[in-house]
């Protein structure tokens, strides 16, 4: 499916139209924006993944002889912190999302190119109280803080961390702020709601869960900061306070911010399959409400965290039941993406290999949900490494696998250059098997009753933890191979066509890389989502718009 | 052993199961099946909304039979029998500290016979922890401030696991023991060693020593409530509410004693906070509850506030 125009490779674009670092530091282009995030969660996600590799060495024993006790804890909380704050949630809406809902409704930049640099500023700001609370001693509460030990017990930097990601949360607010009104108010002539892409109805689902979720993680963490350092009685009970009011409050945002992690990489995957499949997604009004359904419902079920924590049987009951509820959209989703193979014409590229793998572990990490939501099992695998595994397939199997699927379908867009594509199918394959070796193990260990956050563990749980440091190994290559290969191909890489995969779309209609405001001149939408049948008829000319 | 919770869960292994195999030979068929040919071009397909129905409401059906089963397993687990022997469980950084109503103490260990209801009473000296016997199916977090309970009843005699799985600090992963489940004579052999007594004399000898006999006299003239039969009874509040008499509110009555005062009476009863420790506070609970013989054990159960737990094993 390549295409035969290969776009000369010194035309003006927005990365050769300014040089200098302050070009780039004070830039207001949503596409320089994204890459300054993408650099700065690159950064992240290696420190988290450090992390990572220290705690799964740590495992390999169950005696704990590499790192002390306390260095483990530090190990653990920041991996969660750094990778949850400052990874994963930015991750797809703050470099891809910037990137391309403007591209991809047909507009020049978000509403608020300003405020979308400020973002990235207080995603620096928080970033840097987070490496500095890093190295002048760590924290050591778990990434979830909890009541007391983080108030009243903990000797380390936890208001400064509280801080760091509090910062950082008023990036993810504005954030969703631009997008929301970008979506309302700056779609091209022509660009109906029924004809958004999917990837733009799941970063308006995670727009709105930013915008009302995240205030109330930043009044929590003021709330610990508060009780730590003034000792106000909020949580503690020797106060007078409440330790279960802050675990309600923590998962009232941080159960929806699995949704903010989620959702963008179901929009990436959306755009992946209909244009691998060649196909309209199936079902796009259905895949497009399951969004918002998931945004609406994923506020409601945030005490299934709590089942065992003390809370009453009937409030129990209740958020068991409403979990269900968000589960069904998720299944919706999968059935209309499996559908949307049938009868295609599927193609083999790393992207959609990439997708196939979000399916797989997105499959299975949603089905592992189940049994966390269903309150008998749940007193069993709650707080176990059951727990450990299913998160990371949906943060990590579902987001991550999204994001880099993502970052190889627009990279030609985004660098204007080809990446090696043996190389990228193999680093897919290397992701999909590396994560099931490291995380499957986990949910037997789980099972078998190994608690999170052990440091040193039974000996009869050893050998399922080689297993999965050994799959974490193997995690690691498939993590560090795109980047190689992605900086190699800025340099060495072919120059990319505009529209390399004949994929549809506005964002292909700009040349690659753009220019700094995307469109010669402001398209008009005539056609709907996903037209690949008028794309592969070679209708393509009639497309009144050419970047 | 703990049937109940793996019935369920092999269950939904099993239902899960074939949705995974579902969806992935689906997904494998398909991308095999309709590889790109030249020439073929895809066969556009709107979507079918009978079928989007279709597949929300057979995973929702089978999703509430999941809920209801889990409701069911999780509601008897949270309801302690009301004869079960009660063992004083509080827990601190980090380790576990036992009391058996009969007065034995352990530390990171508790011997339970074979075949009977064990109810444990919880608390927090300091974090939240959380005691979790895997081979029993059973956990429940451990609060400062305030009871939890949770209960099981073994059924192989052995050794077996107890964890802490709420994070609680440095050694953490170190806040294990386990629970050693004793034939019924063996049980009783242990039992008779090591007693100071029962905890509930414990409690009566506290009583006193606190003055709090002075009030709470074992008459109507007293300037507190009679706490004679008050355990596991509904208690009139000076608002108008009701309460149940539980362990939990014995507790906030000896620490916050002006948070619910009895219908009839004055608000003059000092706080104990800080005076008492978590232990004494245990005896003088189990003091109280001695004295409503009939009541023992009549803790509020699943239908409580918040607290409750526990798990059949069988």
């Amino acid at each position: 499916m390549a295409t035969t125009t290969i776009a000369p490779a010194e035309r003006e674009n927005y990365l050769n139209k300014e040089y200098g670092l302050g070009s780039w530091l004070l830039t207001t282009d949503h596409k320089r924006i994204a890459l300054l995030y993408l650099i700065s969660i690159t950064f992240f996600f290696f420190i988290g993944g450090f992390f990572a590799l220290l705690i799964r060495l740590e495992l390999l024993t169950p005696a704990g002889d590499l790192v002390q006790a306390d260095t483990y804890n530090k190990l653990f909380t920041q991996h969660g912190q750094v990778m949850v704050f400052f990874f994963l949630i930015p991750s797809i809406p703050a470099v891809l999302g910037n990137f391309l809902v403007p591209m991809m409704i047909g507009a020049k930049d978000l509403a608020f190119p300003r405020i979308n640099l400020l973002s990235w500023y207080l995603y620096i700001i928080g970033g840097a109280l987070m490496i500095h609370a890093m190295l002048t001693g760590g924290v050591d509460t778990g990434w979830t803080f909890y009541t007391p030990f983080s108030t009243a017990f903990s000797n380390t930097k936890v208001i400064e961390a509280g801080l760091a990601i509090f910062i950082a949360g008023f990036s993810s607010i504005l954030t969703g702020l631009n997008f929301i009104v970008t979506i309302h108010r700056m779609r091209a002539p022509g660009m109906t709601w029924s004809r958004l892409p999917l990837f733009i109805w799941a970063h308006y689902a995670t727009s709105i869960i930013q915008i009302l979720g995240t205030p109330v993680i930043a009044i929590t963490l003021v709330l610990v900061v508060a009780e730590r350092a003034l000792h106000l009685g909020i949580f503690d009970p020797k106060l007078g306070g409440d330790p279960l009011l802050f675990q309600h409050l923590f998962w009232f945002y941080s159960h929806p911010a699995v949704y903010i992690m989620i959702l963008p990489s179901m929009g990436v995957v959306s755009e992946i399959i209909a244009c691998f499949a060649r196909k309209r997604i199936f079902g796009y009004t259905f895949v497009a409400i399951s969004s918002l359904s998931i945004a609406v419902f994923g506020f409601l079920v945030w005490a299934h965290h709590m089942f065992v924590a003390g809370i009453s049987v009937y409030a129990a009951l209740v958020f068991s039941l409403l979990s269900y509820s968000v589960a069904v959209p998720s299944a919706v989703k999968v059935f209309n993406w499996t559908a949307t193979l049938y009868k295609g014409s599927i193609h083999y590229d790393a992207p959609m290999l990439y997708a196939f793998g979000f399916l797989g572990l997105f499959t299975i990490g949603g089905l592992t949900g189940l049994f966390l939501a269903c309150l008998g099992v749940d007193m069993h695998v709650h707080d176990t490494y059951f727990v450990i595994a299913h998160f990371h397939y949906i943060m990590v199997g579902g987001a991550l696998m999204g994001y880099l699927g993502g970052m190889h379908f627009w990279w030609p867009k985004i660098s204007g250059k080809l990446y090696p594509e043996g190389w990228a199918r193999l680093a897919a394959l290397i992701v999909f098997i590396g994560f099931n070796l490291t995380f499957f193990p986990q949910f037997i260990l789980g099972y078998l009753g190994m608690p999170r956050r052990y440091y040193q563990y039974p000996g009869e749980f050893q050998v399922l933890n080689v297993l999965s440091t050994a799959g974490a190994t193997v995690l690691g290559v498939g993590y560090l191979l795109p980047m190689i290969y992605f900086l190699w191909s800025m340099r060495y890489g072919k120059p990319a066509p505009d529209n390399p995969w004949n994929a549809a779309g506005l964002e292909w209609q700009t040349q690659s890389p753009p220019t700094t405001f995307n469109f010669e001149k402001e398209p008009v939408v005539t056609w709907e989502a996903y037209n690949y049948d008028e794309i592969d008829a070679g209708h393509k000319e009639e497309v009144p718009v050419v970047g | 052993m703990a049937g109940n919770v793996d019935a369920l869960f092999i269950f939904l292994v099993i239902i899960s199961g074939l949705m995974t195999l579902l969806i992935f030979t689906a997904v494998i068929y398909f991308a095999a099946r309709y590889r790109h040919q030249r020439g073929v071009p895809a066969e556009q397909i709107e979507g079918s909304t009978p079928l989007e129905i279709t597949w929300s409401i057979i995973p929702l059906a089978v999703f509430m039979v999941i809920f209801a089963w889990g409701a069911v397993v999780y509601f008897k687990s949270r309801t302690p029998p009301r004869d079960a022997t009660e063992v004083y469980v509080v827990a601190k950084q980090w380790m576990w500290k036992m009391e058996h109503a009969e007065g034995q103490r352990e530390i990171n260990e508790l011997h339970v016979p074979v075949g009977r209801d064990v109810k444990l009473i919880m608390t927090s000296q300091d974090v939240i922890h959380s005691f979790f016997v895997p081979a029993f199916r059973m956990k429940q977090d451990v609060l400062p401030g305030r009871y939890t309970v949770a209960w099981f009843r073994a059924t192989q005699p052995g050794t077996y696991h107890l964890f802490c799985s709420q994070y609680c600090g440095t050694q953490h992963s170190g806040m294990i023991g386990s629970i050693v489940v004793m034939e019924p004579a063996q049980y009783e052999a242990w039992m008779s060693g090591g007693s100071t007594g029962p905890l509930s004399a414990t409690g009566e000898k506290l009583f006193a020593e606190l003055g709090c006999s002075t009030c709470h006299r074992t008459d109507t003239q007293g300037r507190g409530p009679n706490l004679q039969g008050v355990f596991g009874k509904p208690v009139l509040l000076q608002d108008g509410r009701t309460v149940t008499a539980d362990e939990n509110y014995i507790r906030e009555s000896i620490l916050d004693p002006g948070a619910k005062i009895v219908n009839g009476f004055k608000p003059v009863m000092p706080t104990f906070q800080g005076l008492v420790s978590e232990e004494q506070l245990n005896a003088l609970v189990a003091y109280v509850k001695s004295l409503s013989p009939a009541a023992q054990s009549a803790t509020k159960t699943a239908n409580a506030a918040p607290q409750g737990s526990g798990t059949q094993v069988q």
